[in-house]
């Protein structure tokens, strides 16, 4: 990747620094991968939790520029924290991100009026803007005509027609990029005379370069007054002459909210008049209008939505297996390869035990993750993840939430990480912090071997139907679970207005294969980074854990060993808490164990018990915790302590994967913590109940 | 297209044309919903409702926008 300036330097000879922005839904990241190639990087803004893609490319001399991608916005007036950096990079207000050169405004040619609001706010900038026509063939197919050289001359900027799905309008794209010196926009919407005067005048007063005081001024003149308040920290004299311009306009009869996009809307109109025409097209039924007509259907769209996710879930679970068992096999084959060429010793167990087996188990979820991601580009791509929302945020409102919240929450029965970090597509901060907080109930993969061990330990010679039927019941106690959280957290803990849901319903497009498996690519990255670095250091400590102190005697049996370890005493201190759920201190080392990694309660009770340890066989470990006695001979391993300890697994956080990935999306520890401790408490009292409730119930 | 005609949005059955006559919403939303091309006098069209009723879908400025009917009930509209 070549050097990325970010020096505040203008001069043509340094990189030129470009910025790529346009609504949600307008082919902009496709524009993005097609320039960049794998060229690129992710990583988030300072301070906030918005993803940061940049790249580098070059133009049409050969010179190299730096691309940067800018979240998809509505409008530089913000609501989510996407659009406030989409802004504030536009500004130059972000320290340490230079204000770009020239921005690419991308619009989607078949829905050029609302496209064309952002286009006439970033005309407002005075920074060279050059507009990316996209799609330019399916508006041609739906009947669309626009007349570039009208167009162009009416909005005074050039403008490139594209299809970037093909390629088609990128060397174009390059040489209006590479032309020197770039020029600044012709026109821009005109406002009413006193509010042109009003903004200049609130311009004049701000302590900004000459360049950004007009933008400012008007972001300023139209912020309502909630709004302002919140602002009123930073500048009271600015905030001040900004509701006194305010007043003003009030007074002439004008609404400041709806002056400035009114005139927008205004010119964007007169633009259009000039340069679109949709000849005999008006009555005509779109595909998307007659796909949506089965899509949405009250009857036939719920079976095409189950099917749709039916088929994400069948992938998921039954597809990766595949992959799953030989990233396994891998790991195990290299972890006793090391093991045979080393000595034992300490290393050589750290090595084997803590490293390669911590991080393998990590790694062995990448098949679930890449193929979840690949249906969520699928879905996202295509436009039906719009639909779903449409379809689903009846029921998700109920308990608060959004319809966008399904998908990340269905992801999460795959793993919580990647539904954690599907959770970006919300725009507003609370849906998505509750969709955050509530994710890890979801019954992931990792539980099932838990879930497998103690059914069998519970029901032996059940049929499969009845072990199906526990199953089911597990993942039922989970969704019942997450939804009542989310009831709780919004309605007691992130109190105040719902926020409104304003829902694009893109017309249905064709996925571009390569922008998505650039995706999903960028995604294991992500993924192994920052998952790994976190598992690799608790795999660390928990194998330090289970190995020391070492016996003195090096014949003792490994169950004598763990029984010493800090591992086996800390199962040994916790069991006056534990008891009253039924669990012995055994149980406690499982837990302990378990605490990175729920997965590993399977591999650290095989060690509790001496029972070797066997990938395709439980029945030793099952048939040993079926014979396990407490000292008075009554078996440890009762129905209500299975079901309890599967309900403390349904509940209880046991994933330090998860407090990492949700650190890095919250930003702050507060919420991880937050999460660890409601989930723990959560899952020691329903635990709890199912043990002591089921005793008084006259249950063993 | 005196005021007394003035209905609001989520009253509306599907197909029905109409443009926007005003907003009984708070500031912000109102701006929001101005920025999404609903600004006063543009014209719209339901196109349906989900399948459990809400959020409702229109067509305005050429292209489909959803919300829920909590909101739509706060937008004024005359029929067309």
């Amino acid at each position: 990747m070549s050097s990325v300036a970010t020096s505040g330097s203008t001069t043509d000879q340094a990189v030129r620094r470009v910025a790529i922005a346009g609504n949600p839904n307008c082919g902009k990241s496709t524009i993005f991968n097609a320039l960049t190639g794998l060229r690129q990087k992710v990583g988030n803004y300072p301070g906030v939790t918005v993803e940061r893609k940049e790249g580098s490319f070059f133009g049409s001399h050969g010179e190299p520029m730096n691309l940067l991608d800018l979240p998809g916005s509505y409008s530089l007036q913000t609501r989510s924290p996407d659009e406030a950096v989409a802004r504030d990079v536009l500004l130059g207000r972000l320290p340490g991100i230079a204000r770009p050169d020239v921005i690419i405004a991308v619009v989607d040619a078949s829905n050029l009026e609302r496209n064309l609001y952002l286009v006439a706010q970033l005309l407002e900038l005075e920074l060279p803007v050059i507009v990316v026509l996209n799609m330019v063939d399916m508006a041609e197919k739906a009947g669309v005509l626009i007349d570039l050289p009208a167009l162009r001359e009416k909005l005074g900027i050039p403008v490139i027609p594209m299809v970037a799905t093909k390629g088609v309008g990128m060397i174009e794209l390059k040489q209006a990029l590479s032309q020197t010196p770039l020029q600044k926009p012709k026109h821009r919407a005109p406002f009413e005379p006193l509010v042109e005067e009003e903004a200049q005048q609130l311009a004049n007063s701000l302590p900004v370069p000459l360049e950004l005081a007009f933008p400012e001024a008007l972001l300023l003149l139209t912020l309502h007054d909630q709004a302002l308040d919140e602002l009123a920290s930073h500048d009271g004299a600015v905030i001040d002459a900004a509701r006194q311009a305010q007043h003003r306009i009030r007074e002439a009869g004008l609404d400041p909210i709806s002056v400035l996009v009114d005139a927008r809307y205004a010119w964007i109109h007169s633009v259009c008049h000039a340069s679109v025409s949709r000849p005999g097209t008006d009555d005509l039924l779109s595909v998307s209008d007659r796909i949506d007509m089965v899509f949405t259907h009250r009857i036939w769209g719920w079976i095409v939505f189950l099917a749709a996710m039916g088929l994400m879930f069948f992938c998921i679970f039954t597809v990766a297996q595949y992959p799953m068992d030989w990233i396994k096999a891998v790991i195990n084959a290299f972890a006793g390869w090391v093991d045979k060429q080393m000595p034992e010793s300490d290393l050589q167990s750290l090595l084997t035990g803590g490293i390669i087996g911590g991080v393998g188990a990590v790694v062995v979820f990448l098949p679930q993750i890449l193929i979840l991601y690949f249906f969520l580009g699928i879905l996202e791509d295509t436009g039906y993840m719009a639909r779903a929302a449409f379809i689903m945020d009846r029921l998700m409102s109920r308990v608060g939430l959004h319809g966008k919240s399904f998908i990340p929450l269905l992801g999460s029965f795959a793993c919580a990480i990647p539904g954690i970090m599907a959770t970006r597509t919300i725009e507003n901060r609370k849906d998505r912090l509750v969709t955050i907080l509530v994710a890890p109930l979801m019954s992931c993969s990792a539980r099932l071997p838990v879930y497998a061990i103690m059914i069998a330990v519970l029901i032996p010679v059940a049929s499969v139907f009845a072990k199906a039927g526990v199953m089911l019941c597990m993942y039922m106690l989970g969704i019942v679970a997450a939804f009542l959280m989310a009831w709780f957290l919004k309605t007691r803990i992130f109190k105040g207005e719902t926020p409104m849901l304003l829902l694009e319903m893109p017309p249905y497009r064709m996925p571009s294969f390569t922008s998505i498996a650039l995706r999903m690519w960028e995604r294991a990255g992500l993924f192994l980074r920052r998952a790994g670095t976190v598992i690799l250091a608790l795999s660390i400590l928990l194998w330090a854990l289970v190995t020391y102190p070492k016996p003195a005697d090096p014949q003792t049996s490994k169950a004598d060993a763990l029984a010493q370890s800090f591992a086996g005493r800390m199962g040994h201190a916790i069991e006056p808490l534990i008891a009253p759920l039924g669990f012995d201190w055994k149980i406690g080392i499982g837990l302990v164990g378990s605490f990175a990694a729920r997965e590993t309660f399977v591999s650290t009770m095989s060690i509790v018990y001496n029972v070797e340890e066997d990938e395709d066989n439980r029945t030793p470990l099952r048939d040993t915790m079926r014979d396990e006695k407490h000292a008075d001979g009554t078996p440890v391993y009762t129905p209500l302590v299975c079901i309890g300890l599967m309900v403390f697994y349904v509940l209880a956080m046991q994933c330090i994967s998860t407090v990492a990935v949700v650190r890095r999306e919250t930003n702050s520890w507060r919420w991880p913590l937050f999460q660890l401790a409601y989930m723990t408490t959560l899952a020691y009292v329903a635990s709890l109940i199912v043990y002591q409730g089921g005793h008084l119930l006259g249950f063993q | 297209m005196s005021s007394e005609t003035a209905e609001i949005l989520s009253a509306m059955p599907a197909g029905q044309r109409g443009r926007i006559a005003g907003f009984d919403l708070p500031p912000e939303q109102r701006q929001r919903l101005l920025e999404m091309g609903l600004t006063l006098g543009a014209e719209f069209e339901v196109i349906r409702f989900a399948p459990l009723g809400d959020p409702i879908e229109i067509k305005v400025r050429g292209y489909n926008l959803s919300l829920r009917k909590r909101e739509a009930a706060g937008i004024r509209i005359i029929r067309l």
